[in-house]
């Protein structure tokens, strides 16, 4: 009996690694800090083949995505991310990609994480 | 001091421990077909770091205390809310699309007609904000602020305003009520004219060549007129509006929520005038005795959590107008020669389903579905003319929408199906037929994400009078530098010509009507097929701090083959199929300029070269300013976060250029017009008090100048006589015009 049920549910974790699935939904957390950011992650994400939808949101640095686990994985993702300046969990990006992003959008720098902060009370004073 | 500091310590644990959840749903209002939540919208407590975002099916939960009373929707690319939250009932908002790509733009008040810098094609959209600045009495006269469209009159009897873009006349626009084509057929001239303006919630304007999804019929423009909406039009709205012209309506809304996905609206519009007027002494009234009844009963249905949407609508409107000589009395002269008159009565029953699916879990892919039914029923008569006609449409169209590879390549494709039956009957000559179409469309839109786009779409219908055929339409965007874009669009539209049911005007006259069959299918005439091309430039620009835009375009309609309507004889109307060339070319400056805050101006110019072979030879389009020019400017008093007793200045100016007269020339002397009608100018005004967000009142007048047109009548003296014309009018009739009105809405 034991063995049947050791058996089963070796098959079935082995279902469950193989379920490769044609839009699977992922959200992972990509820093960023506003909107020119936004469009950025987005795009580059979006290039990456086999992702079908991308969404990232400003506040809660979530993107969230649909893609085809067949073509891509999140990692794929998290690397053309990467190569256009946005860190990721374990894909961090190089300076010279870091560099590349507009001035406004130096998400490592304090001083500007401030100022975007200040917009965003500008924001809700209007 | 040290006991309230302890006691507010005492109770943090407490207020964090209470973990109270606010729950709500976040939609996209610019998108209602499939308006099933908004993936990504970001809504935080204002001024606090307490957020959270929508899930796919734009539902979100966030933490809740008391204390938090504003809470904050954003989503890039629209316009950010910030909404009261009084209870822990969960929420429905709709955001709207800012269709600017400012990135974190302090948020301003959102333009009341707004230039989209992201969509493909040339549309653009008016808000209700728009419709407010003239009060407008329906979708016919809602047009008055806005320069890409001309207001022009059809006759000098019905006071009817008929509107034309591109310089072409609404046969050649597709009109669609939330995409759904309304104003067609028998409808053609009036149909504008029995949409309450009130019911309307914004319009949707598109430049050019349409989407081929709606249909074949577009050839230079296509409106859309959205409806106000049970879910999100106010709770209870009254509008009472009377003017000096003897014109009373009262238009009543009340929408109720049934239960958590049904919600209902009703709204009952009534007008009448039973004032004779005669201002300029020819013996005719200046506009008709009029009353109308006009009911909807709108349901809709949305289930967030399945993905379903639905709107069910039923209407009916009851209209009839009298018109004529002051002293003519249906009762005693109809059909007689004693005097002179006209009765128009027009009963019309409308129904239509939609509905609406997006795959849960996949939120770019969406199926709908339309259904529509109409009844459209006219009996008039002309004096001793008779015009019949009842026509009853069934429209319906089926479309999916999804993306290949990403969502970078859009697409659509669908099917459609219409139905036409016409019972027609002019004088005595039976005119009936039906007309059914079969057809079937597939869209492809690409957008880089960045600077270009294009939208390429073919459609292939085939119908039992027109035959087999495919029509193309293609647009594209591109954007070289900030605020800048460029498009362009092509595309082919065809149609029947309903003579009759377009030209009404022609009844009220004594011409003789020649109908120059050509062995076609439709009154013996071949359909009317058109190329349009355009080209148009939007050019955001900041001057002084202060925003504004500027618009260039050019369009021009070629037509292959064309129904020509021929007034050039003053005794008769002819119409027949096009030999040689007719095309209009219009071009367009527009410049919009934000002065002051909340002081906006808007100036554009327009110039129009409409020629057609006719078989008197090539001439210009008649009843066509080839200039026009146009000035807006409207000024509000408000204070920041205070709505309360602040006063809406709107000023509307229009420089109407010299017209073309149709031919008089063969008439006696004394029933001859000049060649060119002098050109002149009219001069709008209204003044609004807002005295809370719940009531406001309006005062206004329209051509305070008290231009008029000399002489709208030729032949009034002798109105069964040959020469009688009622179809030449250029200008206003009535003159100076003065109204006014009230608002009082609960939300």
């Amino acid at each position: 009996m034991k063995k049947i049920l050791v058996i089963a549910s070796l098959f079935f974790f082995g279902i469950v690694a193989n379920a490769q699935k044609k839009n699977a939904k992922v959200s992972l957390e990509v820093d960023g800090i506003c909107g020119m950011c936004k469009k950025r992650i987005e795009t580059a994400a979006l290039k990456t083949k086999g992702v079908k939808f991308a969404s990232w949101n400003v506040k809660t640095h979530k993107l969230s995505l649909i893609l085809d686990e067949r073509k891509t994985s999140v990692e794929n993702v998290q690397k053309s991310v990467a190569a256009v300046g946005h860190d990721s969990k374990g894909f961090i990006a190089t300076d010279e990609a870091y560099d590349s992003v507009h001035p406004c959008c130096k998400y490592r720098d304090e001083e500007i994480i401030e100022n975007h902060a200040g917009e965003l009370k500008k924001q809700k004073k209007k | 001091m040290k006991k309230y500091i302890v006691g507010i310590l005492m109770l943090l644990p407490f207020l964090s421990f209470s973990q109270q959840e606010l729950k709500g749903m976040i939609m996209d209002k610019t998108n209602p077909k499939d308006n099933l939540g908004v993936f990504g919208a970001n809504v935080y407590w204002l001024n606090t770091t307490v957020g959270a975002t929508t899930d796919e099916k734009g539902w979100f939960k966030i933490p809740y205390k008391s204390s938090y009373k504003k809470l904050v929707v954003s989503f890039i690319g629209y316009k950010t809310d910030t909404i009261n939250i009084t209870s822990l009932k969960p929420i429905h908002h709709f955001i709207t699309d800012q269709s600017t790509l400012d990135e974190v733009s302090v948020s301003v008040k959102k333009k009341a007609t707004q230039k989209s810098f992201l969509q493909t094609t040339n549309v653009f959209t008016v808000n209700s904000d728009e419709l407010l600045k003239a009060a407008c009495c329906n979708l016919a006269e809602s047009f008055e602020t806005n320069p890409s469209i001309d207001v022009n009159f059809s006759d000098a009897l019905t006071g009817t305003k008929q509107i034309q873009m591109l310089g072409l006349k609404s046969p050649y626009l597709l009109i669609s009520q939330e995409n759904i084509p309304s104003i067609r057929g028998a409808a053609q001239v009036f149909g504008l004219t029995f949409t309450p303006g009130t019911w309307v919630e914004s319009i949707q304007i598109t430049k050019g060549a349409g989407s081929v999804i709606n249909g074949f019929e577009s050839i230079s423009g296509q409106i859309n007129a959205e409806l106000v909406k049970p879910l999100t039009d106010n709770k209870l709205f009254v509008n009472a509006y009377g003017s000096l012209g003897g014109r009373l309506e009262l238009n009543t809304h009340f929408n109720q929520k049934v239960s958590n996905k049904w919600s209902t609206g009703l709204y009952v519009h009534g007008n009448y005038r039973g004032e004779k007027f005669d201002r300029n002494n020819d013996n005719f009234l200046d506009n008709p005795l009029a009353e109308q009844i006009n009911i909807m009963n709108r349901w809709q249905y949305i289930d967030a959590e399945k993905g379903w949407v639905s709107f069910i609508n039923f209407r009916y409107m009851d209209d009839a107008k009298q018109t004529g000589e002051i002293d003519f009395n249906p009762l005693t002269d109809k059909g007689t020669t004693n005097a002179w008159g006209s009765e128009i009565k027009t009963k019309r029953f409308d129904t239509s389903l939609k509905l609406g699916y997006v795959f849960p879990e996949l939120p770019f892919q969406s199926f709908g579905f339309q259904l529509a039914y109409s009844n459209h029923k006219q009996d008039s008569y002309f004096g001793l003319r008779d015009y019949n006609i009842k026509h009853q449409s069934v429209y319906s169209n089926l479309l999916f929408n999804s993306i290949i590879g990403d969502t970078r390549n859009k697409f659509t494709t669908g099917i459609n199906f219409t139905y036409d039956v016409y019972d027609e009957l002019v004088n005595i000559t039976d005119y009936s037929r039906k007309e059914n179409s079969f057809g079937g469309f597939f869209e492809y839109a690409f957008d880089n994400l960045d600077d270009f786009s294009f939208t390429a779409g073919l459609r292939l219908d085939t119908h039992n009078l027109l035959g087999t055929f495919v029509t193309p339409r293609f647009h594209m965007r591109y954007a070289p530098w900030e605020k800048g874009v460029f498009r362009a669009s092509i595309g082919q539209g065809r149609k029947a010509a309903n003579i009759f049911a377009e030209n009404q005007q022609l009844f009220a006259s004594s011409r003789q009507i020649d109908v120059q069959s050509t062995g076609g299918k439709i009154y013996g005439l071949d359909p009317e097929v058109a190329w349009n091309y355009g080209v148009s430039y939007l050019q955001g620009f900041n001057l002084f701090d202060k925003k504004g835009d500027i618009t260039l375009d050019f369009y021009r309609t070629d037509f292959q083959n064309q129904v020509v309507v021929d007034w050039e004889n003053p005794q008769e109307i002819a119409f027949y199929n096009l030999e040689g060339e007719s095309y209009a070319n219009s071009f367009q400056a527009e410049v919009n300029y934000n002065i002051a805050k909340y002081f906006n101006m808007r100036l554009a110019y327009k110039y129009y070269d409409i020629e057609t072979d006719y078989q008197s030879g090539k001439a210009i389009k008649p009843l066509t300013p080839n200039h026009r020019f146009f000035a807006n400017v409207s000024y509000e008093t408000i204070k920041d976060e205070e709505i309360e007793g602040h006063w809406k200045f709107d000023l509307t100016y229009n420089l109407i250029g010299e017209q073309r007269l149709p031919n008089t020339s063969t008439n006696p002397i004394q029933y001859q017009l000049s060649e060119y009608s002098n050109s002149y100018s009219l001069l709008n005004a209204q003044v609004t008090k807002v005295f809370s967000n719940k009531f406001e009142v309006y005062v206004g007048g329209e051509n305070l100048t008290n231009y008029k047109q000399e002489n709208p009548i030729l032949a009034n003296d002798d109105p069964f006589g040959a020469n009688f014309d009622t179809t030449i009018v250029y200008a206003p009739i009535f003159g100076q015009m003065f109204y006014g009105g009230l608002r009082f809405k609960i939300n």
